[in-house]
C-alpha cells in the first residue's frame, strides 16, 4: 500500500511540484485551518460548519450537480484571467464581461425567432463572445492611447457596463411583469439540465471544451508561445518580431469571449432570462480561480469546482448550522492571501525539495 | 596590520559549492583585485564579509578581533561598505539625501537638511568625488550615480570599501576617474576590494590580485608579479589567445546595408543626426562612443524598433518601406540586442524556446497554428552542441544560465538563422572572458563568410580587436569614418569625447 503510494508520488511528483499544484493544495488546506481557528474564536464549531459543507456540497446526487452547475460559469471566469495574465494583461473586467455576455444571450435567446436549435443555440454564444470580446479589446486599446493601468481601466469599465446593462435591460428588453428582467429565451435557445431541476446544464460541456482549447493554445500553439513571450518580457517579444499590441488584443479578444460565455450559460442554462444580479461576484472570483489554478486551464477547472463547492455548500451551512455563510467569503480571501504570498510558498518548496533530495542521497 | 582577514570560508547552495575553504586578506592603504569569472564565487564571498551571507565554514576578523558578521548593518558598525553593481538608490531624492539616508544629521528631532548638503559637499570635495549636492539623483548619468555610492560609504565613515564590478556601467574616462579617486583613498589609508574580472583594470588598479576559480582561491600575488597572460590562464584553467586571425577579404564586396540621412527626435530632442553608414559584405564595422550618444538608438532603428523620423534604410540597396522588427528579420537582418535581460532573451523561457525567438513564424519551426515541437527540440539541441551553450537540458529555464551562456544562446539564435546583415549591440557586454573570446571568434567567422557586421561596443578593445573600419559616433552624428588600422586608442579616447580630430586636421593642413 505504502509502496503505491510512493510509487504513485514518484510519478507525478514532477508534474504537481511544476505546475504548482501542490502550493494551491497547501494554500487551500491552511486557509481551511485558519477559518476553522477563526471559526472557534467566534464560538462555532468548525467541525459542524465543514462537515454541513461538505454535505451541503457533495451530499447528494442533487447537491453536487448544483456544485458542478456553479462550478460552470467560474471555469469561463478563471479561463478568461488566465489567459489575459499569459499575454500580460491583468483582466479585472471579467465581471463586467460576463455580464454583458449574460445579457446578449439572453437578448439573442429570446428575440431570435424561429431558429433550430443546432443555430439558435450557436449563435446566442457566439453573439456573446463577440460582445466580451469586444469589451476585451476595448480595454487594451485604452490602455494603449491613454496610458492608464489595466488595472483602473476594467475596474471602472466593470461600472459602466453595470449600468449600462441595467439601462439596457429595463428601457429595451424588459418583460412586462413586476421583476425586473428580459423576456425568456426561445425554448430552441436553452441549454438542457443534465440534472432535473438543478443548476448543471450542458453548459459545462462548452465550459470543458474551453479548456482544453487554452490547453491546446498554451501547449501547442504559436500564438501561445508568442502570448507568453509577451507576458514574460514585453521588449525581447517585440524585439523578436512579435506585434505586441496586437497579440494582446487576440488574447484579450479571447479573455473576454470565455468570460462572456459564463454570462451565458447561465442566461441560457440556468436562468432562461437575463436578471439583475444573476452573475454577480464570479468574475471577481475568477480571478482567484486563475491564481489558485497556477495559469492552467485544468487546475482553474479543479479550482473552480472547490469555488462551485463552496458556494453550494455555505447555503446548506447557513441552514442547517447557525455559522454564518460569511465564513466562506473569509475562506475565499484567506485562499488569496495564501496563494499570492510567495514567501510562504517558497519555503515550503525549498523544504519539500530539501528532504526529497537528502532523502533520496540516503537512498 | 591587515584590516580583513578572512580564513576557510565555505559556502554552498544547494549541491553548488560557490566558497570552498576560501583565505584572504587585505592590508590598510591596499587595493587588492578579487579576480574571477562570473560565477567563481567573488560575489558570495564579499557578500559574506558585508553580511548578506552566513558562511557554512570559516572565521572572519576584522581589525585583529574575530567577528560574526550577521547583517549589513554589522558591516556598516565595522566600518565596511560596499557598492553594488546595481545602485541602492532613491531617484526621487537629491544627492546629499541619498548619501545620508539612514545616518541622517538631526537637529533636534528633525531632519537637518542644510547639516546634510554642507558636510556630503565637503566629502565631495575632499575626495575629489565631484558631484552636485543638491542634484536629484535620477537626473545623474550612471558614473556620478557611482559617485554617490561611494560617497555614501565615505560618510559612514567605512575603512574597508567593496566595489562590485565597478567599471561594467563606467566609459573608459569615467573608469579612470574612478581609479584615481581610488588611489586618493588607498593614501587615506582605506582598504578597497575591487571585484572584477577585467584584467586590464586589475593591471592597472590593484596592489595585490587574489584570483578565484570554481569557488577557490587559485593563487594570491602582487601585481608587480603578474602578466595578463597568465592571469587569464589561471581565471579560465585553460590559455586564452587574445589575437585573433582572419582572412584577407577582397575589395570591393558589394554594400548590403546603408542608412541615409537618418534624422532620429524623441520627445523633442535629436538622438540621430544626419547619419550616413555604409556597411559591406565581408566587413565588421565598429562603431565606437561613449555610451548615450546615440548607439542604442541607432541599433533600435536598424533593426525596425523605432521608426526614423527623417532618412531611409537600404538593405541590398532597396529602401525598407515602413521597417518593423518582422521585417527586419525576414530581411535576414540579425540582431543581437546591447541589453541581453531585456530585449535579448526571456529569462523565464526555456532555452529552446529563447532559441526560436524571433524565427518562431519561419516554416521550419511552425505550421500555421502549431509549433512543431520536434523540429524546435532538434534545433535546439543541435544548436546547444555547437554552440557551447552549457546547459542541463535544453528544456532548462534559461535564468539557471550564466550571462555567457545566456549570451551564447542570442548569438547561436542569430548564426543558426544564416543572417546577411548582423548588428551587434555590446555583444560581450556582462560575459565571461571564456565566452568573451569564444563570441569574437564567431563574429569575426560570420565576417570571414561575406557577412556584413555591424559592431556597435562601448569596449574600445573590442572594437579595435574586431573591426575592419571604425565609425566613431559622438551626440548622433557620426565624427569620423576610417580604416581601424589608421586610429589608435588616444585619437578614439579624443573623437568619441567629441574633441576635434587631429591627425584628420593636420592631414588636411
Amino acid at each position: 500500500m505504502k509502496d503505491l503510494f510512493t510509487r504513485a508520488w514518484k510519478k507525478s511528483k514532477g508534474f504537481i511540484l511544476q505546475s504548482g499544484a501542490l502550493f494551491s493544495i497547501a494554500a487551500f488546506v491552511f486557509s481551511l485551518i485558519v477559518s476553522a481557528a477563526i471559526m472557534l474564536l467566534s464560538g462555532f464549531d468548525p467541525l459542524q460548519g465543514y462537515s454541513a459543507l461538505l454535505s451541503g456540497a457533495f451530499g447528494s446526487w442533487d447537491n453536487v450537480a448544483t456544485t458542478l452547475g456553479t462550478a460552470t460559469p467560474l471555469i469561463f471566469a478563471g479561463l478568461s484571467v488566465s489567459i489575459g495574465k499569459r499575454a500580460g494583461f491583468f483582466n479585472i473586467g471579467v465581471e463586467g464581461q460576463l455580464l454583458s455576455g449574460a445579457l446578449a444571450a439572453a437578448v439573442a435567446g429570446a428575440y431570435l425567432k424561429g431558429l433550430p436549435a443546432f443555430i439558435h443555440i450557436p449563435l446566442c454564444f457566439a453573439i456573446a463572445w463577440i460582445v466580451g470580446g469586444l469589451i476585451g479589446v476595448l480595454s487594451v486599446k485604452l490602455k494603449q492611447f491613454m496610458k492608464v493601468s489595466e488595472l483602473i481601466i476594467t475596474v471602472m469599465l466593470n461600472y459602466v457596463i453595470t449600468y449600462l446593462v441595467d439601462i439596457l435591460v429595463s428601457e429595451f428588453f424588459l418583460n412586462p411583469g413586476y421583476v425586473v428582467r428580459t423576456p425568456d429565451i426561445q425554448a430552441s435557445a436553452a441549454l438542457a439540465p443534465l440534472v432535473p431541476l438543478s443548476r448543471l446544464n450542458t453548459g459545462i460541456f462548452v465550459a470543458l471544451a474551453g479548456t482544453v482549447l487554452l490547453y491546446w493554445i498554451y501547449r501547442r500553439t504559436r500564438f501561445g508561445y508568442e502570448i507568453l513571450a509577451v507576458g514574460l518580457n514585453r521588449r525581447a517579444a517585440e524585439t523578436g518580431g512579435i506585434a505586441v499590441n496586437t497579440k494582446v488584443s487576440i488574447a484579450m479578444f479571447i479573455s473576454g469571449g470565455l468570460a462572456a460565455m459564463g454570462g451565458a450559460v447561465e442566461s441560457m442554462g440556468v436562468h432562461g432570462y437575463y436578471i439583475a444580479n444573476m452573475v454577480s461576484g464570479y468574475g471577481y472570483d475568477g480571478l482567484t480561480i486563475a491564481i489558485m489554478g497556477g495559469g492552467n486551464p485544468i487546475g482553474c477547472v479543479m479550482a473552480s469546482v472547490i469555488f462551485g463547492a463552496l458556494r453550494a455548500g455555505s447555503s446548506n451551512m447557513n441552514r442547517t448550522t447557525n455559522i454564518p455563510g460569511e465564513f466562506i467569503t473569509i475562506l475565499q480571501a484567506l485562499v488569496i492571501l495564501f496563494v499570492s504570498a510567495p514567501l510562504l510558498i517558497r519555503y515550503f518548496k525549498d523544504k519539500l525539495t530539501r528532504t526529497k533530495s537528502s532523502g533520496s542521497e540516503a537512498a | 596590520m591587515n584590516v580583513v582577514e578572512m580564513r576557510g570560508i565555505c559556502k554552498s547552495f544547494g549541491l553548488v559549492n560557490a566558497n570552498v575553504d576560501v583565505d584572504l586578506d587585505i592590508a590598510k592603504g591596499e587595493i587588492l583585485s578579487l579576480l574571477g569569472e562570473n560565477g567563481a564565487g567573488k560575489t558570495t564571498l564579499m557578500n559574506v564579509l558585508y553580511g548578506l551571507l552566513e558562511p557554512d565554514a570559516g572565521t572572519i576578523w576584522i581589525n585583529g578581533r574575530q567577528e560574526r558578521i550577521l547583517s549589513p548593518l554589522t558591516a556598516t558598525a565595522l566600518g565596511i561598505s560596499m557598492v553594488h553593481q546595481h545602485f541602492m538608490l532613491v531617484n526621487t531624492l537629491t544627492v546629499a539625501e541619498n548619501v545620508v539616508l539612514g545616518y541622517e544629521p538631526r537637529k533636534g528631532a528633525f531632519f537637518d537638511r542644510a547639516r546634510a548638503f554642507e558636510e556630503v559637499g565637503r566629502l565631495s570635495e575632499e575626495y575629489g568625488l565631484r558631484v552636485d549636492p543638491h542634484a536629484e539623483v535620477s537626473t545623474l548619468p550612471v558614473g556620478m550615480k557611482q559617485r554617490v555610492e561611494i560617497l555614501k560609504a565615505l560618510y559612514r565613515k567605512s575603512d574597508i570599501l567593496i566595489l562590485d564590478e565597478p567599471t561594467a556601467v563606467l566609459t573608459p574616462g569615467e573608469a579612470d576617474d574612478l581609479f584615481e579617486v581610488l588611489r586618493q583613498f588607498k593614501q587615506s589609508g582605506k582598504a578597497i576590494i575591487l571585484i572584477t574580472h577585467k584584467l586590464k583594470e586589475t593591471m592597472q588598479a590593484a596592489d595585490r590580485i587574489t584570483i578565484l576559480r570554481q569557488g577557490r582561491v587559485v593563487r594570491t600575488m602582487p601585481r608587480v608579479e603578474a602578466d595578463v597572460d597568465q592571469l587569464a590562464e589561471m581565471m579560465v584553467g585553460r590559455r586564452i589567445v587574445f589575437s585573433i586571425g582572419r582572412k584577407e577579404m577582397p575589395k570591393g564586396l558589394p554594400v548590403l546595408m546603408s542608412i541615409r540621412h537618418a534624422t532620429l527626435k524623441r520627445e523633442g530632442v535629436a538622438k540621430l543626426k544626419d547619419i550616413n553608414i555604409d556597411v559591406h559584405g565581408g566587413e565588421i564595422l565598429g562603431i565606437a562612443g561613449v555610451d548615450g550618444n546615440g548607439q542604442t538608438e541607432l541599433a533600435e532603428v536598424l533593426t525596425g524598433l523605432q521608426r526614423l523620423n527623417e532618412g531611409a534604410i537600404y538593405i541590398n540597396g532597396a529602401p525598407v518601406k515602413a521597417p518593423t522588427p518582422a521585417k527586419m528579420l525576414e530581411l535576414k537582418v540579425g540582431h543581437i540586442p546591447e541589453d541581453r535581460t531585456t530585449r535579448g532573451v526571456i529569462r523565464n523561457f526555456s532555452v529552446s524556446q529563447n532559441l526560436i525567438l524571433g524565427y518562431q513564424r519561419s516554416a521550419r519551426f511552425s505550421g500555421r497554428l502549431q509549433l512543431k515541437k520536434r523540429a524546435v527540440d532538434a534545433f535546439a539541441k543541435n544548436t546547444a552542441e555547437k554552440f557551447d551553450i552549457r546547459c542541463g537540458s535544453i528544456d532548462d529555464p534559461l535564468s539557471s544560465l550564466s550571462g555567457g551562456n545566456q549570451q551564447k544562446v542570442v548569438i547561436g539564435r542569430v548564426m543558426s538563422e544564416d543572417p546577411r546583415i548582423v548588428i551587434a549591440a555590446q555583444p560581450t557586454r556582462g560575459v565571461d572572458i571564456g565566452a568573451v573570446e569564444y563570441i569574437h571568434e564567431r563574429i569575426v567567422e560570420l565576417r570571414d563568410a561575406g557577412k556584413a557586421i555591424l559592431l556597435i561596443s562601448a569596449d574600445l578593445d573590442e572594437v579595435i580587436k574586431l573591426a575592419d573600419r571604425i565609425s566613431v559616433i559622438y551626440d548622433g552624428r557620426i565624427v569620423s569614418d576610417d580604416e581601424a588600422k589608421n586610429y589608435d586608442e588616444r585619437r578614439l579616447g579624443a573623437l568619441m569625447t567629441g574633441q576635434a580630430d587631429e591627425s584628420r586636421r593636420e592631414a588636411d593642413r
